[in-house]
């Protein structure tokens, strides 16, 4: 076997292991996620069907979260979707790279997420001729949908048995779980001012606004600061 | 509910499929590249902070706040993201316990 061969063997191993302890580690987050959406009072099939169908962390715990907290259903569905842009991003960004065709194309799209593009961007996107990067964001993708749907169904059968998901610290694990998403994505100052600004902003419109528009109102401190700085870099 | 979860994720997939059709040269554009990168920063962010301080519409401090700190000196000593998360649910679900915090 030559030796460009073997490397290759040995990245896919690599970057297929990876996959799988990305998947184990998004299930902790799965099963908090089927335990809150029956707590909230959304049924089994329900919670299923998010985890499911809409398939993406932030967008679900947000739209579980509002109604939890009292706000309407419309102003659930449409925080869901503000969470879901960052998704349109991700696919801007990974779309080059699969050259998904047909049908393909369609999952493609339903399993970009944070894991899966950040596993394909990962990669050297010249190695391999390209599989590395493809191979990472299937291997993640495949591997955080199929545990994350068997957590969130244990989540959500196991809940009733297990008591308050509170006293098992489950509501932390969920803001936890979501800071570590963020964390690595802070990398310099400009990122960090976003981060505290957006936190800022929705911590002071919480006691004003209906549960969920605080959420929504953060974007904009996203859009201000990346308006201005492009403005004053150009 | 069905309408919030059928909605929600018919929304949420034409999100990502927006982005598999939208033309490259418009996602060239500086301004449009550097928004897009740090929208799910402030979201997150903002969502972090909600869910560790807000009880519906106001602004409490229970065994969520110290659970995140928990939580920070963990990622800053590099801790794998389940780490991350077992340490925060562990240190709310001890506080809660132990009757120190709500």
């Amino acid at each position: 076997m030559s030796e460009a061969a073997l490397d290759w063997i040995s990245a896919r191993s690599e970057i297929v292991r990876n996959a799988l302890s990305i998947g184990f580690a998004v299930a902790m987050y799965g099963l908090s996620f089927g335990a809150l959406g029956t707590t909230t009072g959304f049924t089994i099939a329900q919670t299923m069907a998010l985890s499911l169908l809409m398939f993406t962390g932030a967008s679900q715990f947000t739209l579980v979260s509002t109604i939890a907290s009292g706000g309407t259903a419309i102003t659930a569905v449409l925080a869901s979707w503000l969470m879901g842009t960052r998704n349109t991003a991700y696919s801007m960004r990974m779309t080059p790279i699969l050259q998904a065709r047909g049908p393909e194309r369609f999952v493609a799209v339903q399993l970009t997420i944070d894991e899966s593009t950040a596993m394909g961007l990962a990669q050297d996107e010249t190695a391999f001729q390209g599989r590395a990067s493809r191979l990472a964001f299937w291997a993640t993708g495949l591997s955080v949908y199929i545990l994350w749907n068997t957590s969130t169904y244990i989540g959500a059968v196991s809940v009733s048995a297990i008591g308050d998901p509170k006293a098992f610290g489950l509501d932390a694990a969920i803001a936890a779980g979501l800071f570590a998403l963020v964390w690595p994505q802070i990398k310099s100052r400009l990122e960090l001012s976003v981060a505290l600004g957006g936190a800022l902003v929705a911590l002071c419109l919480t006691p004003i606004v209906p549960p969920g528009i605080p959420v929504l109102a953060a974007a904009t401190v996203a859009i201000i600061i990346g308006w201005v700085t492009t403005r004053n870099d150009a | 509910m069905w309408f919030a979860v059928l909605a929600g994720a018919a929304g949420c997939y034409l999100l990502k499929f927006i982005g598999s059709a939208v033309p490259a040269h418009y996602l060239e554009q500086v301004t449009v590249k550097k928004i897009t990168l740090l929208l799910p920063i402030s979201l997150l962010s903002a969502l972090v902070a909600v869910q560790t301080l807000a009880a519906s519409q106001t602004l409490v401090v229970d065994a969520r706040l110290p659970a995140l700190a928990m939580s920070a000196v963990a990622l800053r000593f590099k801790a794998p993201f389940i780490v991350v998360v077992i340490i925060s649910a562990a240190t709310a679900a001890a506080l809660r316990h132990f009757g120190l915090a709500n």
